[in-house]
């Protein structure tokens, strides 16, 4: 079976050459290193190594699913699978004007409910903001949630959405992978898409794994 | 010869395992000869709020225990001085190689459990949880690696079992990050001359070598697919 | 906000005007404590730490059955400091004790052998140290105020098989005199005997204990970042040199 080349923490991945550094390398002496167990992905533009675990740290932009596990005043705290918890501000997620100090806003979220939305804001110290002002953003209704580790969400996506589009079209499932590591599936045959985001998780590194997945879901 | 017949620069034989504690985010068990030593790591993960204020960058925590049935004469459990120690050298040998910085308000707990303990516990036990930190996906400058190196009945060794332990002249535990030149434990007890603890520190640093050639060789092994 | 004491230190200079491989000064008085066998008031500038000894009947180990025993602990008392809390030794006090105890046990300076008594009796060498005042460089001050503590240390007779505490049949057998220099790295630069301020920015500090043969019998890294290998050699040799110097001032003890 082939593999993708693997570096660890502290193996050179190549020279800097003027490239941007992306996530899981570090420089020094305008050689570039990598943090982190995991795959290096090289090219003219920027340098960087995707982890092949690791937990979720949030950044400003990703597309995340999230459960709510706290009704507060003006908000609720949200659960984004992250050493680090989500805050979402009653103004980022409601439209209507109400009155927040005789409202309970669990008539809006309420615990356990899950939403797809978008991470806001996200300061020095991480603490985390989220907001449902985004086109995409939605309460998700029924289905099930799979966790997998989060860098292997671009791997389950596939260039140009390759990847998810073949899962959905051969499982007739509503697949949505949050970039947190938390993919939401919905439909009739649950059991296929979920056999098949498992196994892209687990063989994220193996070479023809789409061929793989097509073979599997046929 | 040794009390085990190995040659004063002989590794006793090494064996190497990862993801051994499915619970944990990351694990590991290194065999040096008859040492056994278990590490497991969890995070990073929220801290209670009691100690958020002031974690710009993310902790370390260690624990080194060692289990009542690991030693000749039962060992009583919890902690005791030396665990105590040893369990700050551990968490010292391992902070500088860890990227705290990129987990503000959070932890990163190391447990390095000794379930049968023959000689050079800690750093079997930091040679385990260095591949345990690794397989957890923790951002880290390189591996750390770690050996123990000694001096018995005047001879220079490398990698002290139990006995050599008992009856050594110096013994000394040693951990570094290979490919940084870095040292980040350094322990010594006994009597030694500057000369011989410059050529004992050598032996350690090759020795180190070695175990480092097996502890990446074992990672990336470990995605070679089955 | 960056630290004054790291911005001096880069300049060539120490926030009480020292040079790098400089202690402050050092006042030692020793059998301070009347009740204690042995004891020691060691001062490193304004570090304040009281050593004293007290010598019990004992079981001896195992392995060593004719050999006294050597307990060695020390006390963060929360009166020297606003970082030590009550409460028993954490993990920084035990390992300052430990310290100390393979300083004075690895270079042989008790003669162990000659504190046998009787079958299953042998002298317990009790060292405590107490911090009174903390202001940098607890382990040089606690190791010192040990030796000197010892060196004083006599031991009482015994009458019935009880210990008489103010009759003594001799003095305690000391035949070495390990001392203890720390040696710190603040970026490229090292200092020895650190301020406070000074050990809260330093990056590693390598603890050397030599005896007067220039033997080295304890070593210790401490500090959160690491050393680069080369440098081991020069910093250990700081503190041999160093070491020279202060025992120089025990030399009567």
């Amino acid at each position: 079976m082939k593999v993708k080349e693997i570096v660890l923490p502290g193996e050179v991945v190549d020279e800097r050459k003027g490239r941007k550094l992306g996530s899981g390398v570090y420089l020094g002496d305008d050689k570039v290193f990598s943090k982190v167990l995991g795959i290096p992905k090289v090219d003219e533009n920027e340098i960087s190594v995707i982890a092949l675990s690791g937990v979720y740290i949030p950044r400003v932009g990703d597309r995340i699913i999230g459960i709510i596990n706290e009704v507060e005043i003006s908000g609720w705290s949200v659960d984004i699978n992250s050493p680090y918890t989500a805050f979402l501000p009653f103004s980022e997620a409601v439209e209507e004007f109400v009155d927040m100090s005789r409202t309970d806003l669990s008539r809006y979220f309420d615990i356990g409910d899950t939403i797809y939305c978008k991470i806001s804001k996200v300061t020095k110290n991480k603490v985390v903001q989220v907001s449902m002002n985004d086109m995409s953003a939605k309460k998700l209704y029924s289905g099930v949630i799979v966790k997998v580790t989060p860098t292997k969400i671009p791997r389950i996506i596939g260039r140009g959405g390759s990847m998810i589009s073949l899962m959905k079209n051969k499982t007739k499932c509503d697949i949505i992978p949050g970039q947190n590591g938390v993919v939401w599936i919905k439909g009739e045959d649950k059991t296929k898409a979920i056999e098949a985001v498992l196994t892209v998780e687990k063989e994220s590194h193996i070479v023809g794994l789409t061929e793989k997945i097509e073979k599997m879901l046929t | 010869m040794r009390i085990d017949g190995r040659q004063p620069e002989d590794l006793r034989e090494i064996q190497m395992k990862i993801d051994i504690i499915s619970s944990a985010n990351g694990s590991a068990e290194v065999k040096f000869g008859n040492t056994v030593a278990v590490a497991g790591v969890y995070g990073p993960k929220g801290l209670f709020p009691r100690h958020l204020q002031e974690s710009e960058t993310g902790i370390l925590r260690c624990r080194y225990n060692m289990a009542p049935f690991s030693v000749d004469e039962r060992k009583s459990p919890g902690p005791d001085r030396r665990s105590v120690e040893l369990s700050k050298v551990i968490r010292l040998s391992i902070e500088p190689t860890i990227f705290l910085e990129e987990f503000p308000r959070a932890t990163i707990d190391g447990f390095i459990e000794i379930i049968q303990a023959d000689g050079s516990t800690r750093v079997t036990g930091i040679n385990a949880l260095s591949l345990a930190l690794a397989s957890a996906g923790i951002p880290m400058r390189d591996l750390v690696t770690a050996c123990s190196v000694g001096k018995i009945n005047d001879t220079l060794i490398v990698d002290l079992n139990g006995e050599e332990d008992n009856n050594s002249q110096a013994d000394i535990s040693f951990a570094i990050l290979p490919s940084k030149n870095l040292v980040t434990l350094l322990q010594m007890d006994g009597i030694l001359g500057k000369e011989e603890l410059i050529e004992l520190l050598n032996m350690a640093k090759s020795s180190c070598e070695k175990i480092y050639e097996m502890q990446k060789k074992l990672l990336k092994e470990k995605y070679s697919g089955e | 906000m960056g630290s004054y004491a790291i911005e001096m230190i880069e300049k060539g200079k120490r926030i009480d005007g020292r040079a790098f491989d400089e202690f402050r000064n050092i006042e030692i008085k020793e059998n301070v404590v009347k009740k204690a066998e042995g004891s020691a008031s060691v001062k490193i500038g304004e570090t304040h730490v009281i050593a004293g000894i007290k010598l019990e009947l004992a079981e001896p180990f195992e392995d060593t059955p004719n050999e006294g025993v050597l307990v060695v602990n020390i006390e963060f008392s929360p009166i020297a400091s606003p970082d030590f809390e009550s409460g028993p030794p954490g993990e920084d006090a035990i390992e300052v004790a430990r310290i100390v105890d393979r300083g004075i046990r690895e270079s042989k300076a008790i003669k162990l052998d000659e504190l046998f008594i009787a079958p299953e009796k042998v002298w317990g060498v009790f060292v405590d140290i107490h911090v009174i005042n903390h202001k940098g460089n607890i382990l040089n001050a606690a190791a010192l105020a040990s030796l000197v503590a010892l060196l004083n240390t006599r031991i009482p007779k015994i009458v019935d098989g009880k210990i008489v505490r103010n009759e003594f049949e001799r003095k305690l057998p000391v035949e070495h005199k390990p001392i203890t220099v720390s040696v710190c790295k603040v970026g490229n630069k090292y200092i020895l005997d650190p301020l406070l301020e000074e050990e809260n920015i330093l990056d590693a500090k390598l603890s050397v204990a030599i005896r007067e043969d220039e033997k080295i019998c304890a070593l210790q890294k401490q500090g959160s970042k690491g050393i680069d290998f080369e440098e081991i050699e020069k910093m250990v040799d700081l503190a041999v040199e160093k070491s020279k110097e202060i025992r120089e001032l025990i030399k009567w003890q």
